[in-house]
């Protein structure tokens, strides 16, 4: 099994014919995702890489049925519009990959998804993966990237960083450690799928037997990740590691999360709040296998590998 | 609405206040100035005894002698002289507010955040003042109110009312602070705010509110929405931006594909000191491979950080602009290492600046990812006949040990001490003799058909990574509109001009401008 992402669901592509939307959609039919629809407003009748081309997600529908999946590439001041439309189609989960979307219209889209019962991850996400299974989003950029980084296995990945999400679940899968679903959960400071949400989903699956989570400085994720486990809420596993240590405070790199504000999302009070509730915290990065062997036996990767 | 220009859209307290005032706040009589001779006309509007406040993003402003309470115009003057020598956070204080001082009978504090666990905008109120609000808000829960907003509905009369009930106030104050929250929810709503606090919010002995002081934080995503405030730099830094900031956020402003950061952190420094310009790909990878530089010793001269796929022509500007920096010792590329992008268009962008400022700086990059193979190749291939050395490293090569190759080359590295030369213009000129140009979505290819008919392998045809371009009558043209060219359809790879100098005639051109860069640079060069 994995989390949130398979093989059998069917996704729509919002922006299918931008210069991201049709470089992604390759990635995703060549790794294995269901992809039935595409839609650009104006667009429709079109069709990119064999993708039929809508004008709205609700026609996207009427032609062809429930859709379970909406990953949306359009520019940052067009995604809320985007995300209520998929939201008001029915979809039931959303994977928003711009960067710089307003922090408004996230709370709009967090209010309707909520309502609506749905979920979203992102914004400013890759997306997520599950190993041989389907790719909603961008990680591994190409498939043949996707499927030469990533083996399947029994441990889940988490994180704030996208180009850390890659490079833990690639570091993994060379050392012989196998991979449940990995999940860039987004950059920003508001986020439709934090870290919290994603431990209960993991401690759920039964595929997954430990999970490695990469936190940063700024929000209060991972201080809600240590309150979860100290309720034993989410008892497996965990080996994290807090990025951010060196970062000035009030200063951003990058991640509009990764800021600390006030006395609130500090490196050192995340630290200590996980290791308190029996987290395996890292102090280098480049630690994380070794941690993990420590938890799971490592494969024989050979037999493992997926083929083209 | 605003008269000057707002730096970022973290706001100083006297501009929050206009925003306030706007909303119809009650805020103390008031005005700036940025040097002792304004003194006396902002007395005429602040009166007798005054409150001299310099503006700094700082919690404990009192505490480091940037808030001063007087009595005659000459200790105004006195506080105001000292206050413009002030280093806050390592930076000049250029401003200074000098208010009325209030007569106050009682503190609250009002804040607007944004709730990342309930993803809410939520009101925080206190009936006890504010200073350590979180702390207070544990200490003395009856005291401090926290409400959810339904965004979608705004904040309602009851609620408001009900977030000042719930900390004990009652009768006509309750009236007139449930006023003050609906207030401040509008102001939160209106400019988009990160978090917008009134910290204290004061009742004043006539009876009556006034915020008396404030901390407004505007989203930096929303502040294309917002042009009247004339926000420069949508970014979060802990000081004023520096001209080179400017620049590169007007590279970033209005091109959506990727992304690119560009924080100057260090000023003043001489060649030969260990200053290395940083390109980061991704923000939690590139905050591990600053340090990976900063545990060799080194300093970082500048963060950038060029992702989500950004096109090569962005990259490009970001490498040119942080060579704009003349005495850093040595360029570092270092993000993830596994990233999602395809790494060749960072290589292009990289080969094209490098070429042009003839790097004379050991760099070394690490373009680990989707298609590392061919951006590792089009980066060291293209670059051999550069004065300094440039390495390449991939997905399995730690940032550590790209530190490591750093140290290396600057401990080898010849030209250690004078400041490198910078080239002149930023974006060289190019005379075709036969020129074809199409313009691309931030800029211009030209094409030298001169230089294309005698060239044998059309190389641009086939390296072109959106295919727009054909060969007709011996030369190389679109294959499309120029207005799709344009519009996106040429994605700026720069190939037609990379790959043609390396396997083609060196015919082809990208042609990118950087505003403000020619001129940073004379001004750099006459020491300005």
């Amino acid at each position: 099994m994995s989390i949130l992402v398979d093989e059998t669901k069917k996704v729509i592509v919002q922006g299918v014919t931008g210069r991201e939307g049709m470089a992604r959609t390759q990635l995703m039919q060549r790794y294995g995702t269901r992809v039935v629809a595409g839609c650009t407003p104006g667009k429709g009748g079109q069709d990119v890489l064999g993708v039929p081309v809508y004008d709205t997600v609700m026609e996207a529908i009427a032609k062809l049925g429930p859709i379970d999946v909406s990953t949306i590439f359009v520019p940052a001041p067009l995604v809320k519009n985007a995300a209520l439309e998929a939201i008001a189609a029915g979809i039931k989960l959303l994977v928003i990959v711009p960067d710089r979307v307003p922090i408004y219209d996230v709370l709009e889209i967090a209010a309707a998804s909520r309502e609506a019962g749905a979920r979203f991850v992102g914004p400013n996400t890759l997306g997520l993966l599950s190993p041989g299974k389907a790719v909603f989003g961008m990680i591994g950029g190409s498939a043949a990237s996707a499927k030469d980084w990533f083996l399947p296995g029994r441990v889940g990945v988490t994180s704030r960083s996208g180009g850390i999400t890659s490079s833990i679940a690639y570091y993994l899968s060379r050392a012989g450690i196998g991979l449940s679903t990995i999940i860039h959960v987004g950059g920003d400071a508001i986020v439709g799928t934090d870290h919290p949400a994603i431990m209960e989903l993991f401690e759920e699956d039964t595929d997954t037997d430990c999970v490695v989570m990469f936190g940063e400085i700024g929000t209060s994720q991972e201080e809600r990740v240590a309150d979860l486990i100290e309720t034993g809420k989410f008892t497996k596993p965990l080996v994290a590691y807090i990025g951010g240590k060196g970062a000035q405070s009030g200063t951003r790199f990058s991640h509009a999360g990764a800021i600390i504000e006030g006395n609130r999302g500090t490196h050192d009070g995340k630290v200590k709040r996980l290791r308190e509730v029996g987290a395996t915290v890292v102090d280098d990065f480049g630690d994380i296998p070794d941690a993990v062997k420590s938890i799971i036996r490592p494969m024989d990767t050979a037999k493992i590998r997926i083929t083209e | 609405m605003f008269q000057q220009v707002l730096n970022l859209a973290r706001l100083h307290e006297y501009q929050g206040k206009q925003l306030l005032r706007e909303a119809g706040f009650a805020v103390p009589k008031g005005q700036v100035v940025h040097a002792v001779g304004e003194v006396d006309a902002a007395l005429t509007v602040s009166g007798l005894p005054a409150v001299v406040k310099a503006q700094a993003w700082t919690t404990s402003r009192a505490a480091q002698g940037a808030i001063a309470i007087v009595e005659t115009a000459g200790e105004v003057s006195a506080a105001v002289a000292r206050m413009l020598a002030l280093k806050i956070g390592g930076f000049d204080v250029t401003e200074v507010l000098i208010e009325e001082k209030l007569d106050i009978t009682r503190e609250f504090y009002a804040g607007i955040v944004v709730d990342d666990a309930n993803k809410t905008p939520i009101v925080i109120f206190s009936s006890i003042g504010g200073s350590g609000i979180e702390e207070l808000a544990r200490k003395y829960p009856r005291n401090v109110s926290k409400t959810p907003v339904d965004v979608r509905f705004g904040l309602r009369e009851y609620e408001a009312r009900e977030a000042v009930r719930r900390t004990g106030v009652t009768g006509s104050l309750q009236n007139e602070l449930t006023k003050a929250l609906l207030g401040l929810y509008r102001v939160a709503r209106q400019w988009e705010t990160r978090s917008a606090e009134i910290n204290p919010l004061v009742l004043r002995s006539d009876g009556k509110l006034a915020a008396c002081d404030c901390r407004i934080t505007v989203d930096d995503n929303a502040v294309f929405r917002h042009p009247e405030l004339k926000i420069e730099i949508a970014r979060e830094f802990g000081r004023p931006p520096t001209a080179l900031d400017k620049i590169a956020w007007n590279v970033e402003k209005d091109d959506y594909r990727g992304t690119f950061y560009f924080i100057e952190m260090a000023r003043g420094y001489k060649k030969g000191e260990g200053y290395i310009g940083f390109h980061g790909a991704g923000g939690g990878g590139s905050m591990m491979s600053m340090d990976a530089l900063v545990k060799r010793g080194y300093t970082i001269a500048n963060f950038t950080d060029t992702s989500g796929n950004p096109p090569a022509s962005k990259v490009y500007r970001a490498a040119k602009i942080i060579l704009s920096q003349p005495n850093i010792d040595g360029y570092f590329g270092s993000g993830s290492g596994v990233a999602s992008q395809e790494q060749f268009h960072s290589a292009r962008g990289l080969v094209k600046a490098f070429w042009e400022e003839n790097l004379s700086i050991p760099a070394v990059i690490r373009l680990g990812g989707n298609s590392e193979d061919k951006a590792i190749q089009i980066l060291t291939d293209y670059t051999k006949q550069l004065p300094a050395p440039v390495e390449g490293y991939k997905k399995d090569d730690t940032a550590d040990f790209c530190a490591q190759r750093m140290q290396k080359l600057l401990e080898t590295a010849r030209d250690r001490s004078a400041p490198r030369k910078m080239a002149m213009p930023v974006t060289p000129e190019f005379t075709a003799k036969d020129p074809y140009t199409f313009e691309t979505p931030t800029g211009k290819v030209v094409l030298d058909h001169a230089l294309c008919r005698e060239c044998k392998t059309k190389s641009c045809i086939h390296s072109c990574v959106p295919q727009i371009l054909k060969e007709q009558d011996g030369v190389v043209v679109l294959n499309i509109s120029r207005e799709d060219a344009k519009s996106g359809k040429c994605i700026e790879c720069l190939a037609c001009e990379v790959d043609c100098r390396v396997g083609g005639n060196a015919g082809g051109r990208v042609i990118l401008p950087i505003p403000g860069l020619d001129e940073y640079r004379a001004n750099i060069a006459t020491g300005d």
